[in-house]
Parts: structure tokens; sequence; C-alpha cells
């Protein structure tokens, strides 16, 4: 068994879910932590939800939506000839999507945590919206942005559920670590899921201790000395 | 005249609402408002810098129309060519000093580099005694270095006005005299019109030229005393 095209693709899938969730998760958390506007709550609720449900229940919807007969799924085949079942891009939305209450909430803390006068101070200064989002909120916020992004990664490199739903167990096409260690013990190569359990668990504790060390009670800690 | 205003506004938290009617014309350069906490001083000084948009009214300094309710006029606060020197000064924690002087010269997406080379900085880091501490951030500095450092980053815009917002209310009592004269001596050499609000009444005797008394929203009546 190949482990390690295992180990890549799970790396490529999760690193692309996770890039999307940094761009959307930092505007979604932007918008939740600075605009007042009805609903707000709700959505943050709805956006919740993948962390709760089953990611079996999650794949289901997935599948619904993106499938070849799903509203979304048509549209794409039809404008673009595109299909994302059984694909590996199908597992990166399906990643993206589960990991996306990991990144969003840390984000929108982040930004809440940020002195909303150092902001007026800035535009008082003459400094434009867009510039002191990057100069004054983004410096202040990314500690927290990126221990999510983190944690978010982790979780990524080990979705099952809504993966196996969307995109399936080919072998070196979509078969992940997480679905391959599964396949392995199916089929009685102890050795090999041996091997993948142990890669995976030493990736993990590595994103972990990177995400902690970045966790902004460690930095507060730190400024307070 | 120097500084027209004519601020009307209703805020409203809850079941409570607050009215705000501050009506005041003057070509002092050292305004004090004077009044206890809620009176609305630090919502009047907002609404001078545009971080407050008022219901009604008017705002001008020194000939430049603000805000003109009337006019549909309402400049951003990036626009006003003011500087607000906040009660916790507001300095930038992940900038040192130097940096935060240098913070409104700098235009683009970046913040100026902790090197950052500048004649206007070196004077003023010079003039308010910050040489020492220039490469220091603000979690180390001392009350009094804070404040010189949030005016200095106030005044490095060269400002049509310096609004200060209870400047000396975080200094010990010491501190808190030498600082009033420090600002008063400032105002006199460099000529810049300054509206300050406090709640004690000896910051408005030192420091103030021209002392409004503002109370539950309104100057009150029989104020606008100028003192000799």
């Amino acid at each position: 068994m190949n482990a390690w095209s295992a180990l890549a693709l799970s790396l490529k899938v999760a690193g692309c879910a996770t890039l999307i969730d940094l761009v959307l998760g930092v505007a979604v958390g932007f918008l939740l932590a600075r605009r007042r506007f009805p609903g707000r709550e709700l959505l943050d609720t709805l956006l919740t939800l993948p962390m709760v449900m089953p990611p079996t229940v999650l794949g289901y919807y997935l599948l619904v939506l993106i499938g070849r007969h799903g509203p979304i799924g048509a549209w794409l085949q039809n404008t673009f000839g595109i299909n994302l079942i059984f694909t590996w891009q199908g597992a990166v939305i399906a990643a993206a999507i589960v990991i996306f209450p990991l990144v969003f909430k840390p984000a929108r803390a982040a930004f809440e945590g940020v002195d909303g006068q150092l902001e007026q101070a800035a535009r008082v200064l003459g400094v434009s919206e867009m510039a002191l989002f990057f100069r004054v909120t983004m410096p202040l916020a990314w500690r927290g942005i990126l221990a999510g992004v983190l944690l978010g990664f982790a979780r990524a490199l080990g979705e099952f559920g809504a993966t196996l739903m969307v995109a399936g167990s080919i072998p070196g096409r979509t078969q992940t670590l997480s679905i391959a260690v599964y396949e392995a013990v199916q089929a009685g190569q102890d050795d090999t899921a041996n091997l993948m359990v142990l890669l995976t668990s030493f990736v993990c504790i590595a994103v972990l201790l990177t995400a902690g060390r970045l966790a902004p009670g460690r930095l507060a800690g730190r400024r307070e000395a | 005249m120097l500084l027209d205003l004519d601020i009307r506004t209703t805020l409203r938290a809850g079941k409570q609402s607050f009215q705000l009617d501050v009506r005041l014309q003057t070509d002092s350069r050292r305004i004090v408002l004077l009044g206890p906490s809620g009176a609305g001083k630090s919502l009047t000084l907002k609404a001078i810098a545009g971080l407050l948009r008022p219901d009604a009214g008017h705002i001008r300094v020194d000939g430049h129309v603000l805000f003109d309710a009337a006019h549909g006029i309402d400049l951003a606060p990036q626009k006003r060519a003011l500087a607000y020197v906040f009660q916790d000064y507001a300095l930038f924690p992940h900038l040192t000093v130097r940096q935060n002087i240098a913070f409104p010269l700098v235009r683009g997406w970046f913040n100026p580099r902790r090197r950052h080379q500048d004649r206007q900085i070196d004077y003023w880091c010079e003039a308010f005694q910050l040489g020492q501490v220039a490469d220091q951030y603000p979690h180390e500095l001392s009350g009094g270095q804070k404040q010189r450092t949030a005016l200095a980053r106030a005044l490095v815009t060269q400002p049509r006005a310096l609004l200060l917002d209870e400047p000396f209310a975080a200094l010990d009592p010491a501190l808190r005299a030498r600082m009033r004269s420090e600002l008063k001596d400032l105002q006199q050499r460099l000529q810049v019109p300054m509206v300050l609000i406090t709640h004690d009444p000896e910051d408005a005797a030192v420091f103030g030229d021209h002392v409004l008394d503002l109370r539950d929203g309104r100057i009150a009546t029989g104020a606008g005393v100028r003192a000799a």
C-alpha cells in the first residue's frame, strides 16, 4: 500500500481546504465581529453546525447539493462541464465545510479582541479603512486567526465521513490517509495500518504544538512578563 | 470663528435616551469643556472628530465645514485634518514609539519600519524627550512617556486643531500638574488650537482660556466665561 501517496493527498486536500477557509473565515469572522445586521447570530449558528453534525450527514447534504442532479452540481455540469463527485476537489469542499467553524470562530473572537479605539485613532490620523485593516486590525488579530487555521488544518487531515460520502475511496485519487487506514484495517493489512496511524499521529501532534505556541493566551502572558 | 459648533443628537441605549445639544462659538485657542462624567463631553469631542454623526447642526473649524446636516456634508474622520489624544492614549501596541509617531506620515498598506528615518520624527522625539525610548513598545513606557508619544503622534500631522480627551486623568497628581503646564506652554509655542475635555476644575483653571460648563448634554447658561 502506498501510505506516502495517501499522506500527500491528505496534505493537499487539507492544505487547499485550509487556504479557502483562511480567506472566507477571516472575511466572515470580521463581518460577524464588526457589522451589526439582522440575523447575525443566526448566521453564526448556521456556520457552526458542521462542528456538531455527524460528518456523514454533512456529506449527504453535500451530495444532494453538488451531485449530478443537485442544484449546484447540475449548474456546474451544464455551465463548465465540472463534476465534483468522486474527485479530490470534492474532498476539498467537504473538508472546507467541516473545518469552517474551527477557522471563523477564532477569527471572530480575535477581531472582537482588537480595541476599537485603536481603529478610531487610526481613522483620525488619516489612514483609510483598508489600510487600517492591514496596519492595525490584522497585526493585532493574526495570532488568534492563525491558531484557528492550524487547528482547522489538523482537523482536515483527519476528515473521514463527509469526504468518504462525497469523494469516495479511490486509491491514489481520493483515498486520503484517514480513509486508507480504514481500508487497510478492513483488508487485514495491519502493518500498513500501523505505519499510517503513526504517520497521522505525528503530523497532527506537530500541527497542534505549533497552534499552541501561537495561542493568544500565551502571547498575553509573555507581554505581562 | 475658530470653532463653531452646533451639535444636536439623541442617543438611545435600551429604554434610556440622552439628548446632546451643544452650541458654542469661540475664537479662543485653549478651549476647555468642563463637566461631570455623563455630561456629553466625550460625545461632543467624538462628533468634532467625525467618530459620531450628529442628527442635526454643523461643525466648523477655522472656517472649514466638517459637518453640516442641512447641506448633507459629513467629512470622514480621515478628511478632517484634526488630531485626537484619547484618554488612555490609544497607542498602537504592536509598534514602537518611533513607529507610532511615524504612523500618520506613511501612506499605503504597510506600517513604517522600525528603523524608519524622518527628520520630523527625530524633531518630535527630541522635543518630547522620547529619544531614549524611541525603540520601545508602549507597554514599556511610563504614563508621562505614553502621553508625550500620543501628543507627538497627533502633532506630527500638523492638525487644524488638537482634541484632548481627559489627557491628565491617567497620571498621578505630581505628574498631572507638570503635564498641565507643559501642555499650556506647548499650545502657546505652536499656536495650534486645542479643545480639551475634563471633569477636573483644576485642569480648566490652569489650562483653559475659554472654559465652558457642560451639564446634561448642554452648555450651562451663564457659562462661557473667559479667563483674564
